[in-house]
């Protein structure tokens, strides 16, 4: 085909509707051998071991029974944006179904409220009971993306020994956190190129995605959430 | 189907290229610095070169869109975008109520549905900045807010009822050729989360710092645009789920030059 043909389909394509339909995500399906010829290894299809010829067998999703549960409507597990970890991993929201999340929303230059933001994450993370913490993931989610680097969050974490379990840094791009803003009704405004004016609220969310509860508010009395956390966790 | 001589196509390449320099039914703007009624005091916010749809977006325009992308229909559409007033003047997916005007500003659509719209377009919605620089300008001035018939049209307008059942254009074009930024519909913008002020407006001066972190930063510049300020005392109460009755959209694009 001559080229320039390839260019004007390729352009118009382009122009067509940008579709964001995200449709039935295929994840990608691994086989083992059941005798472990090869260790680990997987196989990408169907078929049987080069080794012992053995028929392969599916690898089962370590945690099938909470992932395949199919999410609602009202889930932000419905929001298809990308969001990188501090350690640089790029995820979706989806990719956190099957524990309980709690959010909140702030920016590791801030001076004046996240701290304190930081330290009602820490108080509710320390008053949750064993069996609870298991099950729970604290996030944190930069509304200042553009100074929130994967490694700007890296450091933040470590400073405040939050680097690991069940802790997690979050930063997307601006038109992300704005939506995503807008899903939590957290309020956020540009001050100055360091400076954010920002609601304080921390939101938990079930297993499944769905909101189930809000605490406005700085320093607060914490135990409203913790009892929503814990009841979410009993409830799985 | 190879017959499509070489010159056409070039042709069309160039007009993807440069053709675009102002896209039909849209008004170029040309940026500028103004103070706008929320924003730091002392400093101006300044506003690049955009381009904004010169009318907002039509209950028949909007029913296209719903076509065209069924999962934004009502039946369809996620719970987390659209509340459930969403797209109450449609008798079903797609078709409007009889009562409704085609050529009416389209309501009762969340946030969500109307970036989408927007996006779909090639385009997105207009920032706070943007739509308050535009919507500053009478017929002839490019900023009238000092003008005491400019505030009372606004603020008469806000009064009366049902002028979202009107059609668009009807209302005198604007300095930079757009219309209906005052007279049928409140109109979403990008970042409507952006306002800070406690679910009271009269608290606005008295800051629940507790909420708002650095809100102290943050309040009217300009009390005496009373219309402003019910505009942003209003987006400072909605949410992007939110499908209001007076509340439709238009959708706005950077310039080409300035990408």
């Amino acid at each position: 085909m001559k080229p320039y043909l390839v260019v004007l389909i390729i352009s118009l394509a382009l122009a067509a509707c940008k579709n964001h339909d995200s449709g039935t995500v295929v994840k990608d399906v691994a086989y083992h051998c059941p005798m472990q010829c090869e260790g680990n290894k997987t196989y990408g299809q169907k078929g049987s071991c080069p080794i012992c010829k053995m028929d392969l067998v599916k690898v089962e999703n370590k945690r099938k029974e909470k992932a395949i549960r199919p999410y609602s409507d009202m889930s932000i597990y419905n929001l298809p944006s990308t969001w990188t970890t501090q350690n640089g991993t790029d995820i979706q929201l989806k990719d956190l179904q099957g524990d309980v999340l709690v959010m909140v929303m702030i920016y590791t230059s801030c001076k004046a409220a996240c701290p304190r933001l930081v330290a009602d994450m820490r108080n509710i993370e320390e008053r949750l009971p064993e069996h609870s913490k298991k099950n729970v993931k604290m996030i944190f989610v930069s509304i200042d993306p553009e100074t929130d680097t994967p490694e700007r969050l890296k450091a933040f974490a470590q400073e405040n020994l939050m680097d690991g379990e069940p802790w997690l840094f979050l930063r997307s791009t601006e038109e992300n956190t704005r939506e995503f803003a807008a899903v939590l009704s957290v309020s956020y405004k540009e001050i100055s190129p360091m400076d954010f004016s920002h609601s304080n609220i921390i939101s938990v969310f079930d297993p499944n995605g769905e909101m189930i509860f809000q605490q406005e508010g700085l320093g607060v009395n914490s135990d409203n959430t913790i009892e929503h956390i814990n009841a979410a966790v009993e409830a799985m | 189907m190879f017959a499509i001589p070489f010159r056409a196509v070039f042709a069309y390449l160039i007009f993807q290229t440069f053709g675009f320099a102002q896209t039909d039914g849209m008004a170029s703007i040309i940026g500028g610095r103004y103070v706008p009624l929320y924003g730091q005091d002392t400093s101006l916010v300044e506003v690049q070169d955009f381009e904004l749809d010169t009318y907002p977006v039509t209950n028949g325009q909007f029913l296209q869109f719903l076509k065209d992308n069924p999962k934004w229909q009502k039946s369809n559409v996620l719970k987390l975008y659209a509340d459930e007033n969403y797209l109450r003047q449609f008798k079903n997916d797609t078709t409007l109520n009889d009562t409704e005007n085609p050529n009416s500003p389209v309501t009762h659509v969340s946030w969500f549905a109307a970036k989408a719209y927007c996006e779909c377009q090639g385009k997105r919605l207009p920032t706070i900045d943007e739509w308050e620089y535009v919507a500053m300008a009478d017929e002839v001035t490019g900023d009238a807010r000092k003008k005491a018939s400019y505030n009372q049209k606004i603020l008469s307008w806000y009064e009366t009822p049902r002028s979202d059942e009107r059609s668009i254009g009807q209302t005198p074009k604007n300095y930079w050729g757009v219309y209906d930024l005052h007279g049928l519909v409140w109109e979403w913008t990008l970042d409507f989360n952006s306002v800070l002020i406690s679910g009271e407006s009269r608290k606005d001066v008295d800051k629940d710092s507790n909420l708002f972190c650095g809100s102290a930063a943050i309040g009217a510049t300009d009390l005496m645009n009373y219309a402003a300020f019910m505009r942003y005392a209003f987006r400072g109460s909605i949410k992007a789920r939110y499908s209001i009755k007076n509340l439709g959209f238009r959708c706005a694009k950077n310039s080409k030059e300035t990408l």
